[in-house]
């Protein structure tokens, strides 16, 4: 069974300037080093087969170093990270295309990238060309892709490699309406194949639809989690109700 | 980044570079064979007509030869060195084994080498070389070349992300090797006192090699034949071992 357990995680990134031989310099001038940036300080929760998080906060909160954390892109200064079974980040729209290939040049790349093997990227070509709709254009170069177009293709792989944890940032607002609906339905259904779904996103309705939890944070600390219903109330609120934990 | 398809990703990867780097371009995947034949006719009509230079007989050949070695030795390791940085998305947004990147650069250059030493036979055997049995040898030491820029480019392309000088260095170290890859001049040019430092020069290996083997069908000295694998495959372990501790912060440093 997949799961995703955070326990006490922070992430610090170093401010301090990378050139060697100036910083050198200007710490026995006796200046002080920068403080770091605290990205996550002390997040805690715990996620298992089926159940979906929603991760609000405004920008530079945190909430994609937090994604970034879960698909193992990079490591935590302390605390532990758990996470069983395979990971699909669709962290960007586009990430890993390459603009001078066409669709389907894209799309056999891509789909090696996410861990799919030769035979099953040959079985789900077809699948993954029908869903994102792109039809003759798959043999176009991307650079003549539109954005929703890009994003259809590289969302249609991402549903189609079968992880058992999705993580969305932030991509979906893109797509026309009709494709978001299908894609909606699409990643209900794999909620209820018992796959684990974190989301970021700026839009609380679609939040509510996707999530049943939801985590707030800012400047990387924890200000709420519990409901995705009354953290996104809260959230747009703009405070804490007295009575929540 | 547990995966087990490294064997489709790499693929994917080369056909990529390999793709992207003539397309759009009409004349290909030509440029592989055209850029060091012009190399190789100026460098001969300088070392030919400006410098008499008659130490060598086909002059065209021994050039081509190390041209061609020096060449893939510099194009890739200088491409492999930035792939990190290059690919950025990548390291940020999917997860991945990410030592393949360098990799697949190495083999997508690897492919032009390829080619290039096809050119290379052409000429030869136009020239009136004879196939022998050291040319079995010939794929080995070519092999071997490729495992040592794999881990040149496994050590570079990890510091790069650290420190973007990196690349600098990488390219002023190509010019350098220039000079001091046997390219225009042959072994026999070199003063003695210099040629114990030639040694643990494995480009120079190779390209001494190859020449033993084409233009004089003679098996390539023993020593050379020991230190050449010694030398590649532990810088391949020592590339695969740094990049390993290295890769870990990579995300946040790109």
């Amino acid at each position: 069974m997949p799961f995703v357990r955070f326990y006490h995680v922070s992430k610090v990134y170093s401010r301090q300037s990378r050139q060697f031989f100036w910083r050198f310099f200007v710490e026995t001038m006796g200046r002080k080093p920068r403080e770091p940036i605290r990205a996550l300080n002390d997040v805690t929760f715990e996620l298992g087969a089926g159940e979906s998080l929603a991760v609000i906060g405004h920008n530079g909160a945190g909430k994609s170093t937090l994604l970034s954390l879960v698909a193992g892109l990079t490591t935590p200064e302390s605390g532990l990270v758990e996470v069983e079974g395979r990971v699909m980040a669709l962290l960007e729209l586009g990430s890993g295309f390459h603009y001078d290939m066409t669709g389907a040049e894209n799309l056999r790349l891509n789909a090696a990238l996410c861990g799919l093997t030769k035979k099953q990227t040959e079985e789900r070509y077809q699948q993954i060309v029908d869903f994102s709709e792109l039809r003759s254009f798959i043999n176009e170069p991307l650079r003549t892709y539109s954005m929703g177009m890009i994003l259809r293709l590289g969302f249609s792989i991402a549903v189609h490699v079968e992880a058992d944890i999705l993580l969305l940032d932030e991509v979906l607002v893109v797509g026309d309406q009709d494709f978001q609906q299908k894609c909606l339905t699409r990643i209900l259904r794999m909620k209820q194949e018992g796959k684990i779904l974190m989301c970021v996103s700026h839009a609380p309705d679609m939040l509510r639809m996707l999530c049943e939890r939801a985590l707030w944070i800012e400047s990387g600390a924890v200000i709420m989690q519990g409901a995705a219903g009354d953290v996104i109330d809260a959230y747009r609120a703009g405070s804490v109700p007295v009575n929540a934990s | 980044m547990r995966r087990k398809n490294y064997g489709f990703v790499l693929r994917n990867l080369i056909s990529r570079d390999f793709k992207i780097r003539y397309r759009n371009m009409s004349l290909g995947v030509f440029w592989s064979l055209l850029n060091p034949l012009v190399m190789m006719a100026v460098l001969t009509f300088v070392f030919t007509r400006i410098f008499p230079n008659v130490a060598v007989k086909n002059f065209h050949i021994s050039i081509l030869s190390g041209l061609v070695i020096f060449n893939f030795f510099s194009l890739s390791w200088q491409s492999a060195t930035v792939s990190i940085y290059g690919n950025s998305g990548l390291i940020k947004r999917v997860p991945l084994a990410r030592e393949l990147l360098p990799v697949a650069t190495v083999l997508a250059n690897s492919l032009h080498f390829l080619i290039q030493i096809g050119l290379l036979v052409f000429l030869a055997l136009l020239a009136g070389y004879a196939v022998n049995a050291y040319w079995l040898l010939l794929p080995v030491i070519f092999a071997l070349e490729i495992v040592f820029v794999c881990g040149l480019a496994l050590v570079t392309s990890a510091l790069d992300v650290y420190f973007r000088d990196v690349r600098y260095v990488v390219e002023s170290a190509n010019t350098v090797l220039f000079w001091l890859v046997p390219i225009f001049y042959s072994f026999a040019m070199i003063p003695p006192e210099y040629r114990s430092v030639y040694q643990y020069n494995p480009v120079a290996a190779v390209v001494l090699a190859c020449r033993a083997i084409i233009m004089e069908g003679r098996m390539p000295p023993e020593s050379l034949l020991v230190k050449l694998p010694v030398v590649s495959v532990s810088f391949l372990a020592l590339g695969f071992l740094l990049f390993r501790r290295l890769q870990r912060k990579f995300a946040d440093y790109l």
